[in-house]
C-alpha cells in the first residue's frame, strides 16, 4: 500500500473501528430484501415438501400419462402444507364461529412470548457489539429461580407470581453478568464463553431438580424433575380455559416497551449503542467500555430470563430441562431476524412463534412440519448474508459500508 | 480473540513466563486427593480389572485398600506439584510428562476412590475403549476446528459439519450397501457445507460466527425434515447401514490393556491415528503449514509475501470440514450404525472447546478430546459403581475446565491472532 493512500485512509480514522460493522449492515436491513428473504425461504421449503413426498414423486413417475395430475400434486402438496400452517397458526377456517376460529391466533401469540423477550436479550448484546449465544443457559438458570420460588415458597396471589419472574430475571441476570465480568477483565471471548456456560447452566439446573432439598418434586423419583408451580405464581389464562393464551403475553408487552425506551431513549442505551459503533470512540469520550459490557450482557440476560418465567411458571406438570423448548437459540435467529430492533424482533417473533403454533396442524395434515426449521434458517440466512438475496434477485450493490470501515481498519493497522 | 496483541513475526506459542497458577492448581488437587480421598475417604477395599476375559496375556486383578491407595497418590501428588513450585520459581514451565503422569495418577485415584466396595472394580480396558470411542466425533471436530481457525476463520459449523457427515454416511451406506462410500459421502456432504461457509465468511465476508450459528440451524431442521419426511418411511433400507468391522492389529492388539483399548478398533478410529499427527507435521513441519498459520496470524504480511490468502482459507476450511465429516460418520457408521435426530447433540460445540483447551495444536487437541470423552463415560460408570455420587456435577468439569483456561487463570491461551478477522485485499 503506498504512503499516499494511506495517509488519505488516515484521515477519516482516528482509531481502528470495531469489526461489527457486518452486524450493523445486518440491522439496518430494509424492507425489501426482508420481504424477498422471506419468500425465497417458503419457495425453497415448498421445494424439500413436494420432493419428499412419496405421492408426487409417484405422480411424478407416470408424468407421461397424466402430467395434469402430476402437476397438481405438486400445487396440492405446498397447499396442504402452507394452508395447515395458516390454519394452525392464524386462522382456523373451519371453526363453527369467528372467536373459536381466532384459537390458532392466541397460540402463535402464546408461544412467540417467549421467544421475543428472548430475542430481545439477544438483540441488546448484537447492538453492543457482542454476541451472546448464551440464551439457553441463562433460561435454565432463570427457570431455576422462577421453580425455586414458585414451588417452596408459599405467597399470596399475583405477589407470589411477580416474585417469581423477579427470581428469574435475577438468576439469569447473575449468570449473564458472568459473561461480562470474564469478558471484560480477562478479555475471554463472548461467544466461548456463553456456549462454555450453556452446558453449565444446563447440567446445574438437573443437579437442582435432583436435590429433594432445592427443586425435586415431593413424591421424589428418580427422574430431575420439579413439582407443579403453585396456583398463585401461576400465569394465569387471559380468556378462559378455552384458550392457552397465559399472562406471559402481557410481560412480553411490556418487555417489548422496556427494550424500545432502554435502546432508544435513555442514556444507558445510547451508551450501549455507542460502544456498539465504535468501541474505540466510545472510550475516548469516556465511556468505561468493560463496564458496558457487563451491564449490556447482564441486562440482556435480565429479558432472557423474562422468557424463562414465561416457559417455568406457565405449564401444566412439573418442570424438566426440556420446558427451555430451544428457545435460546431460536432467540438467535429471531434477534437476527429482526434486526436487533424491537418492532423488528416483535415480527420476527410472532413469524417464529406461528411456525411453532403449525407445527402440530402440519403434522396433522401429513407434511413434516421440520421443513418450517429449515424455512426459518434459510430466512435468516439470506438475512445475514445480503450477497446471497443480491445476487439471486439481481438487486444493486450499495457501496458497502463493511468495506470501507474494514479498510480503513486495515489501513490503521499498517501504521501502527 | 479481539483483545489479542498482534506482533508481526510471533508465529509461534512462545508463553513469556510460566505462571504460578497451574503448579498451585496442582497443589490443590494434590491436598484434596490425599485428605479427600485418602485421610477422610471410603474405607473398603478396591479393585481394578486390567484384562478382558479371553484376552490372549491375562493380568491378575489388583485389590487393595482405597484410603491406603488414595493416600499414597496424594503423595506422589504433592511431590510433583511440589517439584512444579519449585520449577515455576526458576522460571521453567512444568515438562509435559510430569503433567502427564501427575493426570494419570489423579484419574486413578478418582477411580479408585469412586469404585471402593462395588463389586464389578475398575474396569479398565471398558473405560479406556469407551473414552477413545466417544472422543473420536470430538477430535474430527477439533481438527476441523484446527484447520480453520488456524487460517482465521472461526468455524461455530462443526456441529453442523458432524451432523451432515452422520447424516450421509449413515444414509449412502445404507442405500449402497458399501460402508466405504458412506465413510466418502460424509467427507463430500460436509466438504460442501464448508465451501458454503468459507465462501460466505471470505468471498463475501458475511460475520463468521453468525454464518456458523445458522448453518448450524439449517443443517439441524434439513436432517430432521429428510428424517421424518423420507427416512422414518424406510428404515430398513434407507437407515439400517451397521458399522464396520472391528479389526484387531496382529499381535500389538495382544498387549494387555492398550492393545484392547488401541488396536481393536474400527478404521474410524485408525483413521484419527493417521489424521491426528499428519496434521501436526503438516501445521508445524511443512512449508504449507507455515503459510496457513501466517495467513491466521497476519493476513496482510502473509498477502505481502504472496501468499494467497483468501485460497489458502478456502481450502483449509473445506479441508477441514471433510475431517469432520469423518467425525460424523464416526457417529454412526463408526460406532451405532443408524442415524438418529440431531444425534451429534451439542458435539460440535465441545469440539470448539477442546481447540482452545488444546491451544490450537493437533496434539494437544486430541488429548482434550480425551479428556472430554473420560468424564462422558465416567458419568456413565460412575453411577454404576457410586450410585448417588452427584453425576451432573461431573458432566460440568470439562466445560468448567475449559471456561478456566479461556478466562486465562490456567496459563496463556492464545488464539491465532487473525481468527474470525475477514481479510480484504487493500
Amino acid at each position: 500500500m503506498s504512503e499516499k493512500k494511506v495517509s488519505k485512509k488516515l484521515a477519516n480514522v482516528t482509531d481502528a473501528p470495531t469489526p461489527n460493522s457486518v452486524l450493523r449492515e445486518i440491522m439496518s436491513g430494509d424492507p425489501v430484501r426482508i420481504l424477498l428473504s422471506i419468500l425465497l425461504g417458503f419457495f425453497i421449503g415448498a421445494i424439500f415438501m413436494v420432493v419428499f413426498n412419496s405421492q408426487v414423486v409417484k405422480a411424478w413417475a407416470d408424468f407421461g400419462t397424466d402430467p395434469n395430475y402430476a402437476l397438481s400434486t405438486v400445487w396440492w402438496t405446498v397447499q396442504d402444507g402452507y394452508g395447515a400452517l395458516f390454519s394452525g397458526a392464524i386462522f382456523n377456517l373451519n371453526a363453527s364461529d369467528f372467536l373459536t376460529g381466532l384459537h390458532p391466533l392466541t397460540e402463535t401469540l402464546r408461544f412467540a412470548a417467549p421467544l421475543i423477550m428472548a430475542g430481545l436479550g439477544v438483540s441488546l448484546t448484537f447492538r453492543v457489539g457482542l454476541f451472546n449465544i448464551g440464551a439457553t443457559g441463562q433460561i435454565m438458570v432463570g427457570l431455576a429461580g422462577a421453580t425455586f420460588v414458585s414451588t417452596r415458597l408459599h405467597m399470596p396471589m399475583v405477589i407470589h407470581m411477580l416474585v417469581a419472574v423477579l427470581a428469574a430475571v435475577a438468576c439469569a441476570m447473575v449468570w449473564g453478568m458472568i459473561v461480562g465480568i470474564l469478558k471484560a477483565r480477562t478479555g475471554a471471548h463472548e461467544v466461548i464463553v456463553t456456549i462454555m456456560l450453556n452446558y453449565v447452566a444446563t447440567s446445574l439446573f438437573t443437579f437442582f431438580l435432583r436435590q429433594p432439598g432445592l427443586l425435586l418434586e415431593a413424591s421424589g423419583g428418580g427422574t430431575p424433575k420439579s413439582d407443579q408451580p403453585d396456583g398463585t405464581a401461576r400465569l394465569g389464562t387471559l380468556f378462559g380455559s378455552g384458550y392457552n393464551l397465559h399472562y406471559g403475553i402481557i410481560i412480553c408487552v411490556l418487555a417489548v416497551f422496556a427494550y424500545w425506551w432502554l435502546m432508544e431513549r435513555s442514556t444507558f442505551g445510547y451508551r450501549f449503542r455507542m460502544v456498539g459503533h465504535n468501541s474505540s470512540a466510545a472510550r475516548a469520550a469516556g465511556i468505561k467500555v468493560e463496564n458496558t459490557f457487563i451491564w449490556a450482557l447482564a441486562i440482556s440476560a435480565g429479558f432472557v430470563g423474562l422468557a424463562a418465567a414465561n416457559q417455568g411458571l406457565s405449564i401444566d406438570g412439573g418442570l424438566t430441562t426440556s420446558v427451555e423448548a430451544g428457545i435460546g437459540f431460536d432467540a438467535i435467529t429471531v434477534a437476527l431476524l429482526g434486526g436487533s430492533r424491537a418492532g423488528g424482533v416483535v415480527m420476527a417473533g410472532l413469524l417464529f412463534g406461528a411456525f411453532k403454533a403449525g407445527s402440530a396442524t402440519m403434522q396433522v395434515a401429513g407434511v413434516s412440519p421440520e421443513v418450517l426449521d429449515v424455512v426459518k434458517a434459510l430466512i435468516v440466512l439470506f438475512i445475514a448474508a445480503p450477497p446471497i438475496i443480491r445476487a439471486l434477485y439481481r438487486l444493486p450493490n450499495p457501496r458497502p459500508p463493511v468495506l470501507e470501515s474494514l479498510q480503513q481498519a486495515k489501513a490503521a493497522k499498517v501504521i501502527k | 480473540m479481539s483483545k489479542i496483541e498482534v506482533t508481526p513475526g510471533m508465529f509461534s506459542q512462545v508463553e513469556v513466563k510460566p505462571s504460578i497458577k497451574t503448579p498451585l492448581v496442582m497443589l490443590g488437587i494434590a491436598l484434596v486427593v490425599f485428605f479427600g480421598f485418602g485421610l477422610f475417604g471410603k474405607s473398603g477395599d478396591v479393585h481394578f480389572v486390567w484384562s478382558d476375559k479371553g484376552e490372549i496375556i491375562q493380568l491378575p486383578d489388583f485389590t487393595t485398600n482405597s484410603m491406603m491407595f488414595c493416600q499414597l497418590i496424594g503423595a506422589i501428588l504433592l511431590v510433583i506439584g511440589l517439584i512444579a513450585v519449585v520449577l515455576n520459581r526458576r522460571e521453567i514451565s512444568t515438562p509435559i510428562w510430569l503433567t502427564a503422569i501427575y493426570g494419570l495418577a489423579a484419574v486413578m485415584a478418582l477411580l479408585g476412590w469412586l469404585a471402593t466396595g462395588a463389586s464389578q472394580g475398575v474396569q479398565m480396558v471398558f473405560i479406556l475403549s469407551n473414552t477413545l470411542l466417544l472422543a473420536i466425533p470430538l477430535i474430527f471436530g477439533g481438527m476441523a476446528g484446527i484447520m480453520s481457525e488456524r487460517v482465521g476463520v472461526v468455524n461455530i459449523a462443526i456441529e453442523g459439519q458432524l451432523l451432515t457427515g452422520a447424516f450421509a454416511s449413515a444414509v449412502v451406506g445404507s442405500i449402497t450397501g458399501n460402508l466405504y462410500l458412506g465413510l466418502v459421502a460424509a467427507m463430500i456432504a460436509a466438504g460442501v457445507l464448508s465451501i458454503v461457509l468459507a465462501s460466505l465468511a471470505i468471498k463475501y465476508l458475511v460475520d463468521q460466527i453468525i454464518i456458523g450459528v445458522l448453518l448450524n440451524v439449517l443443517v439441524v431442521g434439513i436432517t430432521n425434515f429428510l428424517y421424518s419426511a423420507w427416512l422414518d418411511n424406510d428404515l430398513q433400507h434407507l437407515d439400517y447401514p451397521g458399522t464396520f468391522p472391528r479389526i484387531a492389529i496382529p499381535f500389538l492388539s495382544d498387549i494387555p490393556v492398550l492393545g484392547q483399548v488401541l488396536f481393536n478398533n474400527r478404521i474410524t478410529v485408525y483413521m484419527m491415528f493417521l489424521i491426528v499427527p499428519a496434521l501436526w507435521f503438516l501445521l508445524f513441519k511443512t512449508k504449507l503449514g507455515l503459510r496457513a498459520r501466517s495467513v491466521g496470524e497476519h493476513p496482510l504480511a502473509a498477502d505481502t509475501v504472496g501468499i494467497n490468502v483468501a485460497r489458502t482459507r478456502f481450502w483449509w476450511v473445506t479441508i477441514g470440514g471433510m475431517i469432520a465429516g469423518l467425525g460424523g460418520a464416526a457417529l454412526t457408521i463408526g460406532n451405532v450404525g443408524p442415524f438418529g435426530r440431531d444425534m451429534s447433540g451439542g458435539q460440535g460445540f465441545i469440539a470448539l472447546a477442546v481447540v482452545i483447551l488444546g491451544r490450537w495444536q493437533p496434539i494437544y487437541v486430541m488429548l482434550s478430546a480425551l479428556l472430554f470423552g473420560f468424564t462422558i463415560i465416567l458419568r456413565v460408570w460412575a453411577n454404576q459403581v457410586s450410585p448417588g455420587i452427584p453425576v451432573d456435577l461431573i458432566t460440568m468439569v470439562p466445560y468448567l475446565v475449559t471456561l478456566i483456561a479461556v478466562a486465562g487463570f490456567a496459563g496463556k491461551v492464545r488464539a491465532p491472532a487473525a481468527s474470525g478477522q475477514p481479510y480484504i485485499k487493500g
